[in-house]
């Protein structure tokens, strides 16, 4: 049997895992395990500038690709600057593995330099976590964490390896283990046959039903699935912000995004529904507005993969626990031998009534199907989001940060196929949205990859421009300037009588198309509409260079749609700033 | 409603603090935390009660479920169980109280497992609420420390928690 030290171990793991880029920044550590990367030249490592932007990038790898990222820091303060990134993925559940360098072993709880006690500060934001105890254990580990990261509801996991483990010169057999058996862990598969028959005869009898798909669908692979299950019914169709893209948004049954900047016609069609298919998704906050108010007349039939998502926050009349692509095949199964049955009772056109009603509420408010913002001296954000559509054909992978110009984004960027739109949605990371395209680009180097962010977002990890001129990653970032942190200034204005509060930077912002040339990158500033689309046209066909455009946008316009809160329902909206539904 | 719930957990570090974390990452209570190998080595056994209504105690179940250190659980109070607490007490006692002192623990069939000049140590194991009668019982006398096991519990008859 082959004999390796303990960081070769850790590299042929990760070799043996099918690892394709590793994405990590060296320190004392973990300096073994970079000595056994560089001599094995076996993966290719994406040096970032901070440990943050190693796990966001990491992220968008793995949301693009949907294999897990794969992030390697060492102890102390960069195992620490890689939690926000961490935390991000946990939220969103997306697979990582998570490999951060400790002290060794005998100088463990003495504080020693660089010692942070990583598995406790990550606890409660990882899946799992390892610390390995021996040398010969990290081939199991590794293992075992790639198979906790990647199934089941998939999430982080940490591996803290003490650096005496990788010491160069003491051999160990190696071989990497074809399987793994936890016996605490078995992921739910198939879906209760008894509740699926069950779902099927009320969705068959629903008159006002709607289909509610989130991040599970596109994390179960089940986009195809859900389009021919709704089509197959003929239901209209609402995802969250995680979930878009798992439901082409040109079909004529899409009602867009739900929730707190939902669309008009996806709230008040939940909220109007008699039955609900709830379909990976996990009834946040920021979908459902006040729960006791939520939809008061649906019966709610909820997949996911997680039995504590089920009944977390709203009750599920109907439960299905399993994975969201078997469920949805023996649903599509059952659907078409009962449909054929009962065609002759069921009259073809019993949701004629309800299409009529969502047709009324699209073209009363419907985002869509009018021009839904104000005329403005300024380009409108939107109009922005627009031009990129097109520009791109909506077919670019489309990251962004967080703010209004995320919600600009998931509303007017219209997208047609899963794992395109690359968003913080529940931690709402601002930073997120640079280091995350870098990680799509890099899986995907001959395709177009934008990043939607705002002057705020963007210079929190503004130093990951370097790691692009490092790689030559072509990105195209769209910075709406609006010289605000434009959603606290939105809140500030609802809410606070317009004291805008630390939301504005007292003209200190940089110059960012000199701040850009200066990384080596093209930038372009546009302040007029007039301009726009040739602009933009003009950086999208320079496919080998990374271009910044700052675009200045009204800095006083608000996202629309949003919901009325405290104490609001599903329809309980503003329109606009004097408009309420 | 209180609750007892019983968790098989990996014998490995790091594994109580997830369990623990849970609970107040989640706001959660815990009133009584007992745990300790079993016959197995690579288990601890681990019991808790809790107090919550269904749903919350739906969502503790569920969640300690998804923990990976979690081999099993059991909610005990779901069907017939025996629980047990185990408490010793250090009483200050002159010799005129011994005698009254020495009743009252015969009444809870508790046991005098050490004798001092003016001390004693008393065992009595039984409900927690066996436990907090007999402090309440013995109020006459001086109380110097209370150490008490939490509750550990198993259910009745054939009904096993094990791997
Ligand atoms: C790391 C982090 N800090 C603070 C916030 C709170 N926050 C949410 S949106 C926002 C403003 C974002 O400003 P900008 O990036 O300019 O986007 P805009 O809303 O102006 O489009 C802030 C501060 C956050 N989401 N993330
Ligand atoms: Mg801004």
């Amino acid at each position: 049997m082959e004999k390796l030290s303990g960081s070769e171990m850790v590299v042929r793991s990760l070799v043996d895992e099918g690892v394709e880029f590793i994405f990590g920044y060296p320190g004392g550590a973990v300096l073994h395990i970079y000595d056994a990367l560089f001599k094995s030249k076996s993966i290719p490592h994406i040096l970032v500038r901070h440990e943050q932007a190693a796990t966001h990038a990491a992220d968008g790898y793995a949301r693009a690709t949907g294999k897990p990222g794969v992030v390697l820091v060492t102890s102390g303060p960069g195992a620490t600057n890689a939690i926000t990134g961490v935390a991000t993925a946990y939220m969103d559940s997306i697979p990582m593995v998570v490999l951060s360098g400790q002290v060794a072993t005998h100088l463990i709880g003495e504080d020693a330099f660089q010692e942070t006690d990583m598995i406790g500060v990550s606890r409660p934001i990882v899946k799992h976590s390892f610390q390995v105890r021996h040398a010969s254990d990290i081939p199991i580990t590794i293992k075992k964490a790639f198979h906790l990261a990647s199934t089941g509801r998939p999430g982080p996991v940490v591996i803290d390896i003490p650096k005496d483990l990788t010491k160069p010169d003491e051999l160990f057999e190696y071989s990497y283990p074809e399987t793994v058996k936890l016996r605490s862990y078995f992921p739910a598969r198939r879906g209760h046959m008894g509740q699926i028959k069950k779902a099927v005869r009320l969705l068959l009898g629903a008159r006002r039903p709607i289909i509610y798909a989130g991040g599970g669908v596109i994390l179960g692979g089940a986009s195809d699935l859900l389009r021919e299950l709704a089509e197959c019914v003929n239901f209209p169709v609402t995802n969250t912000l995680m979930g878009l893209g798992s439901f082409p948004a040109s079909s004529s049954q899409f009602l867009g995004m739900l929730g707190m900047h939902g669309f008009y016609e996806a709230n008040m069609a939940m909220h109007n529904s008699d039955v609900i298919l709830a379909i990976g998704v996990r009834f946040d906050d920021r979908v459902t507005n006040t729960v006791s108010k939520f939809c008061p007349g649906a019966q709610i039939i909820h997949i996911d993969i997680d039995p504590a998502s089920i009944s977390k926050t709203v009750p599920a009349d109907l439960p299905i626990v399993g994975e969201v692509s078997t469920i949805l095949t023996e649903m599509l199964k059952q659907l078409k031998e009962e449909n054929r049955k009962i065609n002759s009772i069921v009259e073809k056109n019993s949701l004629d009534d309800w299409w009529r009603q969502i047709q009324i509420w699209r073209k009363e408010n419907g985002l869509w199907s009018d021009r839904r913002y104000p005329e403005s001296e300024h380009i409108m954000p939107q109009q922005v989001i627009e031009c990129l559509y097109r520009v791109t054909h909506g077919d670019a992978f489309v990251t962004s940060d967080v703010g209004q110009h995320q919600m600009f984004a998931a509303q007017y960027y219209r997208f047609e196929k899963a794992n395109r739109w690359i968003n913080s949605g529940g931690l709402g990371t601002m930073g997120f949205g640079l280091p995350a395209a870098m990680g799509v680009q890099l899986a995907f180097p001959d395709q177009t990859v934008v990043c939607v962010t705002g002057e705020g977002s963007i210079q929190m990890n503004i130093q990951e421009l370097s790691t692009c001129t490092q790689y030559n990653l072509p990105l195209k970032i769209v910075n709406l300037r609006n010289n605000y942190l434009g959603m606290v200034r939105q809140w500030q204005d609802m809410q606070y009588e317009g004291r805008h509060a630390m939301s504005t930077y007292e003209d200190s912002l940089p110059d960012f198309t000199k701040l850009v040339s200066a990384y080596g990158h093209l930038g372009f500033e546009i302040k007029e509409l007039a301009d726009l689309e040739d602009i933009m046209k003009e950086a999208f066909s320079m496919k080998d260079k990374l271009v910044f455009l700052d675009i200045s946008v009204d800095p006083a316009e608000h996202v629309y749609p949003m919901h009325v809160a405290p104490n609001g329902a599903m329809n309980d909206m503003w329109l606009s700033k004097s408009k309420r539904s | 409603m209180r609750r007892i719930v019983s968790v098989l957990l990996e014998n490995e570090s790091g594994a109580l603090s997830r369990v623990v974390g849970l609970f107040s990452q989640r706001g959660y209570n815990i009133e009584t935390l007992n745990v300790a190998p079993t016959e197995d080595p690579t288990l601890s056994r681990l019991t808790l009660t809790t107090i919550g209504d269904d749903k919350t105690i739906e969502q503790i179940t569920k969640q300690l479920n998804k923990l990976v250190d979690v081999v099993k659980l059991v909610d005990l109070t779901e069907g017939s169980h025996l629980e047990r607490d185990l408490m010793l007490v250090k009483i200050r006692t002159g010799a005129e109280q011994r005698e009254e002192i020495k009743r009252t623990v015969d009444i809870f069939r508790g046991q005098i497992v050490d004798v001092g000049p003016e001390i004693y140590i008393v065992q009595i194991v039984g409900t927690g609420d066996k436990l907090d009668s007999f402090i309440s019982a013995i109020g006459y006398a001086e109380v110097l420390e209370v150490a008490r096991s939490g509750v550990a519990g198993i259910s009745r008859g054939d009904k096993i928690l094990s791997v």
